[in-house]
């Protein structure tokens, strides 16, 4: 069966072949360009194009934050839409494209109803990337790219993360 | 040659776009560009998130050190303020398994057609204003409690950076052997 599937079409690759494989992208994103590989930075500046749009662009002019994180376009906005060409891409070759409106493990937990998985997911994303701003990074930024320096506010971020999803998972799922 | 492209060059440019797809690519085959794998992660029954990260830092990590050695690469270290950072991965963990998807998965699932990974954009988009709008009164007292600076664990634990790797790689070792081997659903 999977043998004869070529990788081309395979619907998951092995997990250290592609661990490695984020860890040589690493190697050439530092080479090239000397930045680290990062994305919540860039989705809080979509955040500011946004505010741009529907509070004017005096709005984001005077606050702090977007000073420092001017919403515009470049390196990372290319490195956004990149994943995400890259994703399409990679789903259409294995065919795993799918208009999934309620995952399975959370149907299980919560039922079929997708207006409760929108609200649990728009409160989940809402929430991410407010601790990924207070934080200066996420699992990208912090996770890989500062674990991988042996930053100590990468391993924080890391351990942090990690032991509040364990809790927080525990406290969601534990019944059955 | 003039490595490194600055980030705003032409040949700056076509690097993130093209990193950004391998990226995309390694992500979704990866499987962490779906909801069960990363919930299963943290409810412990599907260690594949593990995996991965741990091999990206450990590659990514001793390459940049050997590049950095030679004089090749730069670090960049976000500072370590710990009132923010443990704070803000805290909000991050939750916020993680509530939605499924971390920042990055997250455009990988909008870009695979996960309608809920969609909406959960929407409340990053959300999230993010909502944070520059708190960002000018907590900057000059919370973002700074804890300040360690731009700090590595070599320098701050006098432990010598051949020795976080070889105990990294140890751990990682037994890990990848003795975790469970179980996928989550697709």
């Amino acid at each position: 069966m999977s043998e004869k599937t070529s990788w081309i079409r395979q619907k998951r690759w092995n997990p250290y072949l592609v661990g490695a494989g984020i860890g040589i992208l690493s190697w050439l994103v530092f080479l090239l360009v000397d930045k680290p590989l990062g994305m919540s930075t860039e989705v809080s500046k979509w955040s500011g194009a946004v505010t741009c749009v529907a509070g004017g662009s005096e709005t984001v002019a005077e606050n702090a934050y977007w000073k420092d994180h001017t919403p515009k376009f470049g390196y990372s906005t290319l490195l956004l839409l990149g994943t995400a060409v890259g994703a399409f891409v990679s789903a259409l070759a294995s065919r795993d494209l799918k208009a999934e409106a309620v995952p399975s493990v959370w149907a299980e937990h919560f039922g079929r109803s997708p207006w409760k998985r929108f609200l649990g997911a728009f409160l989940g994303g809402f929430i991410l990337i407010f601790g990924a701003r207070m934080a200066g990074g996420c699992t990208s930024g912090h996770g890989i790219s500062g674990s991988l320096q042996l930053a100590l506010s990468g391993w924080v971020f890391f351990l942090t993360m990690f032991a509040s999803g364990l809790l927080t998972a525990w406290l969601m799922f534990r019944k059955r | 040659m003039g490595l490194p492209f600055s980030t705003s060059s032409t040949a700056g440019l076509v690097v993130a776009a093209l990193v950004g797809v391998v990226f995309g690519v390694l992500l979704h085959r990866g499987g962490v560009g779906n909801y069960n794998v990363i919930v299963n992660q943290f409810r412990l029954k599907d260690f594949t998130v593990l995996r991965i990260m741990f091999t990206a830092i450990i590659v990514g990590g001793v390459g940049i050190a050997l590049f950095h050695k030679a004089g090749l690469a730069a670090f960049h270290i976000k500072p370590a303020v710990l009132a923010p950072v443990i704070t803000g991965a805290l909000i991050f963990g939750v916020g993680m398994v509530l939605l499924g998807y971390c920042p990055g998965t997250g455009v990988v699932a909008v870009a695979t057609g996960r309608i809920h990974a969609m909406v959960g954009f929407l409340g990053m988009l959300a999230g993010g204003i909502a944070y520059a709008f708190t960002f000018p009164a907590i900057q000059d007292g919370f973002m700074k409690i804890g300040d360690f600076g731009k700090v590595r664990l070599p320098e701050i634990t006098g432990i010598p950076e051949v020795a976080w790797w070889a105990g990294l790689a140890v751990i990682a070792g037994i890990l990848f052997v003795f975790l469970p081997k179980t996928r989550s659903p697709e």
